[in-house]
This record gives C-alpha cells, structure tokens and sequence, in this order.
C-alpha cells in the first residue's frame, strides 16, 4: 500500500486548471530549463498524446513557456508567460508529435542555447503534478523532482562517486537516492543525487572544484518554496 | 506511518482520545521529521489560497481560457445578496463559493489541489462557508483541513482520488467526503461520526462519471463542485443529528474504488463518452479546440 502525506492530498497550490497539464507541464519546463542551463534563445516543444490534443484549452502551452523563464507551477506570471517571453527575446513553437510508446501526457524539448548547443530532454507528467524525466540528449536518466536533486557531469573515471560523497558527507547532507549513467566508458558521466536537504551554492562550488567536472546543477523540489507563495 | 482503514483510524484516535486532525497532524510531523509549527503553517498557506480562490470570482466576472465557463459565481453570488433564495443565504453563498474556486481554476488563477484541481472548489467552500456560520478561527479551520486530509489519505491507500482512474465520484466524491468529515469533526463529532458522513457522501454519488466537455476542467466540473459542496453540507447535518451510514466508511471507499474500475474508460476523463460526446458538448469541443 502506498503511502501518503498530508501535503500530497491537499496540495500543491498551483496555477489552474489542470495538475497534470498545468502544474506538472510548468515543473517539466523548469526542469528542462534548470538542465540546460542558461543561455536558452529558442524551444521547440513536442507535445505527445493528451497533451498534443488539449495543450491549449489547459494552458499547457502557457506553463511551458512559464516554466522555461524559471516559473514555478505556482507563479501568477505563468498566465500571462508569452508576454514574459517576448520581454526576454525567447522564441518558441509548439510541435505536434509521437514520441512513441509513452505516457499520454509526454513531452520533448529542443533547447537551443546561444552557444550554438542543442539539448534534448523528454519528460513525462505522470499525474497530480509530479513529473518524470526520462531522457536528456539521448542518454536515459530518472528524475522525478520530488527532493532536491543534484546533477552532476564528469568525467567517468574510478573514485568520482567517491569525492563527490564525501562533499556531501562533510557538508552533513544525506543522499536518498542516487544513480550513474554513461554511455561511453571514460567519456561523459552523469551523476543524479537525491539528497535530503538542498546543497546550496558553497557545496556545488566545492564540488566542481574536485576538478574533471563538466557541471554541477540542483533542482529544487516542486513543494518547497509553497510556504513562500503568499 | 499513517494507519491504512478507516476501522484503524478510529481505533487510532479512540487510543490516544484524540480528533481525525490531531492523529493527522502527529503522524505528519513525524513523517516529515520536523515540528508542529512547520505542518501548521504549511496547512495555513493552503488556507490562505483557498479563500483567496473561493472569494475572487464572487465579485469578479472571470473567463476561463477556453471562454467556455465563468462569470456564474458572481451571479449566484449577487442573487443571495439581493433576491430571496429557497435554501437560505448559507447553502447558496456555499455553492457560489465552490463555483468561485472552479472558476478561478479554469481561468489559469492560484487554487491548492484538494485533492485535485478538478475537485479544488468543494473543501473551501464547505469549511469556510461552515467556520463563518459556526464562528470558527483559522486555527479551526486549519485543524479542519487535517481531518480532510486523514480522511482523504485512508481513500488514497485504498481506492484513488483521479477521476482519469475513478471518475468523478473518486474526484469530487473524495473531496466532498473530506469535507463532511472535517465539519463534522469541527462540530464537535466524534471519528466515528466523521467516517459515517464521509462513507455517506461517497454513497451518493457512487458510480458519478468523469465526462468534461472538450476534456477541459469547466463543463461539468464547476457545477459538480458545487453539488459536492451540498452534498457534503446536508451530510453534516443528517449525522450531526445522529444518523449513521448503514454501510461503514471502508466498504464503501472499496466499492467506490471497484465501481470506478468498471467504468469504460469513455467515462474517465477521457471526453469520449458522457456529457463530452452530446451534439452540444462537440459543438462547444469545436468551437474551443
């Protein structure tokens, strides 16, 4: 039997209509967003299943847009995001699309940054607001967003998972769930760290100083911060 | 761990002589692992937006995005102020108040999910509507919207609280169940009473269909939050007077769980069956879509 919290039946405070539409497609862009990093000049963003046929009606549309300027799936500002964007010079297209044998309310993003980059990240709204993403640029990952998450890129080499466990053990953070992924041996590493407690800017900084890191970033989780909303 | 029945929730709180809220509020505290202070105010931010959301529309003549709904709860709400209404100022200012919050939902406006968007307009509306008739507090209401929570967990564990899963009647159904329970309790009912109106509530509307019109979250659902609201209203008052649900709480969460699981999936948030696939109800599909 699954368990739940308080929080899980009465919440989250969310821009409407929809949780799984609105709020989740909102915490999907700004993972996307927070993934790829600054420096976004244009998304596609391919819309799948339910959400290619009433992205609309449900402001799907608003709170990707919200999402990727760094709005949270309670921010009164997601209503009014494509005006925001067109402040910020962010260009956007909505694509309908098959993303293949996937959950009805899926999504892939084509970011392209300044940099001349192009970041793929697919994700899944699965429902109440929560969200999975499960691909960036081609290599499967699993993030759910649920507690403050590290992401960190390395080089895939012996005694990273090593180093980097001790920041975190020096800084009394505990790790809840944690996984690895590469796609080629000694190339690129990616590391995802659920932790109890968020790291904070000193402890990303004394991460990438352990040297052979490509990046550090954290994700906070969607119900953090709702003390704050009013 | 929050215990799984409602049998077990009342032998829970009979144990300790303590509310559905209080057990709920212990067993939060201990699954967050932080204090009494931190739960509270977290349940007293969701109280703010929920009367923000159930107050908005009731002077203020919202569209929703699709222009499909809006604007009812304003009228509702000034024909309690200015007409003589058949069931009295406080059951229509309740119903304008669950319209408000659905409204303000379609529209892209802030609502806390309770226990989803679709359902978000039935607890405000009962719990404020009652806790400004009874002369209750925030810390009241605050206690009351922990009873709904319990009583919205024990459904969660044992059935489903998504109308994509159940239908309405696990949408709509839970939370006019949560509410029953909360004023019941805020009334002075015991757990045991509470449980009787949340089992009768359910009973109700056993069986209620998700169907919404161009499978946006407006046509029907705003005007089945606002029936939620009644049913769970007239509910407090039929236990309060000391009738109890022949049925108990637990078998009725599972027949509602197992009626929802018979439902065609036409009839589960889908909008291919039901008032979604009316002559009327495609017309306003094309018309929006």
């Amino acid at each position: 039997m699954k368990n739940y919290g308080v929080f899980d039946i009465l919440g989250p405070v969310m821009i409407g209509p929809s949780s799984s539409h609105t709020a989740g497609a909102a915490r999907l862009a700004k993972m996307a967003s927070t993934i790829s990093g600054e420096g976004i000049e244009k998304v596609e963003f391919i819309l799948h299943g339910s959400f290619a046929k009433t992205y609309k009606g449900h402001g799907t549309d608003r709170a990707l847009v919200g999402g990727i300027l760094g709005m949270d799936p309670w921010d009164i500002r997601i209503r009014n995001s494509f005006s925001h964007a067109q402040d910020q010079k962010l260009e956007y297209s909505f694509i309908e699309g098959d993303l293949g044998d996937v959950h009805p309310n899926t999504i892939k993003f084509r970011i392209f940054k300044e940099s001349g980059r192009i970041v793929e990240i697919s994700g899944s709204s699965i429902g109440g607001g929560s969200i999975r993403i499960y691909e960036v640029d081609g290599q499967p990952v699993e993030l759910n967003g649920e507690y403050p998450t590290l992401i960190i890129s390395y080089k895939d080499q012996p005694g990273m998972l090593s180093k980097i466990s001790t920041v975190l053990y020096q800084s009394e953070i505990n790790i809840a769930f944690l996984k690895v992924f590469r796609n080629i041996r000694g190339e690129k590493a990616v590391m995802v760290c659920e932790t109890d407690s968020g790291c904070g800017r000193s402890i990303r900084q004394r991460i990438r100083d352990l040297g052979d890191i490509y990046s550090v970033k954290e994700i906070r989780p969607l119900k953090e911060g709702e003390e704050n909303v009013c | 761990m929050f215990v799984n029945t409602g049998k077990e929730l009342i032998e829970a709180c009979s144990k300790e002589n303590i509310s559905i809220s209080e057990y709920t509020i212990r067993t939060q505290i201990d699954t967050e692992g932080s204090n009494r202070e931190v739960v509270i105010n977290k349940m007293r931010n969701n109280l703010k937006v929920m009367k923000d959301s159930a107050e908005y529309a009731l002077k203020n003549s919202v569209k929703s995005v699709s222009g499909l709904i809006g604007g009812q709860a304003k009228t509702l709400y000034d024909y309690s102020l200015n007409e003589k209404t058949l069931t009295g100022e406080f059951m229509v200012r309740a119903m304008a108040r669950a319209l408000s919050c659905s409204e303000v939902n379609a529209a892209m406006g802030r609502i806390v999910a309770a226990p989803t968007a679709g359902s978000c307009g039935i607890l405000p509306a009962v719990i404020i509507s009652a806790a400004e008739k009874l002369e209750k507090n925030d810390e009241e209401m605050i206690n009351a919207l922990f009873t709904a929570s319990g009583v919205g967990i024990i459904i969660a564990k044992n059935a489903t609280l998504s109308g994509a899963e159940g239908g309405c009647q696990a949408e709509c159904g839970s939370a006019a169940a949560m509410a029953a329970a909360a004023v019941i309790e805020m009334m002075g009912g015991t757990p045991e009473m509470a449980l009787h109106g949340a089992a009768i509530v359910i009973k109700n509307i056993l069986g209620l269909v998700c169907d919404p019109v161009a499978g946006l979250v407006e046509i029907p659902c705003a005007k089945r939050n606002l029936a939620g609201a009644v049913n769970a209203l007239s509910t407090v008052d039929l236990v309060m007077s000391g009738v109890t649900s022949f049925i108990p709480f637990d078998d009725v969460v599972s027949a509602m769980y197992k009626v929802g699981k018979s439902l065609p999936c036409e009839l589960r948030e889908t909008a291919l069956g039901g008032i979604a696939t009316t002559e009327t109800g495609i017309l306003l599909k094309n018309k929006v879509l």
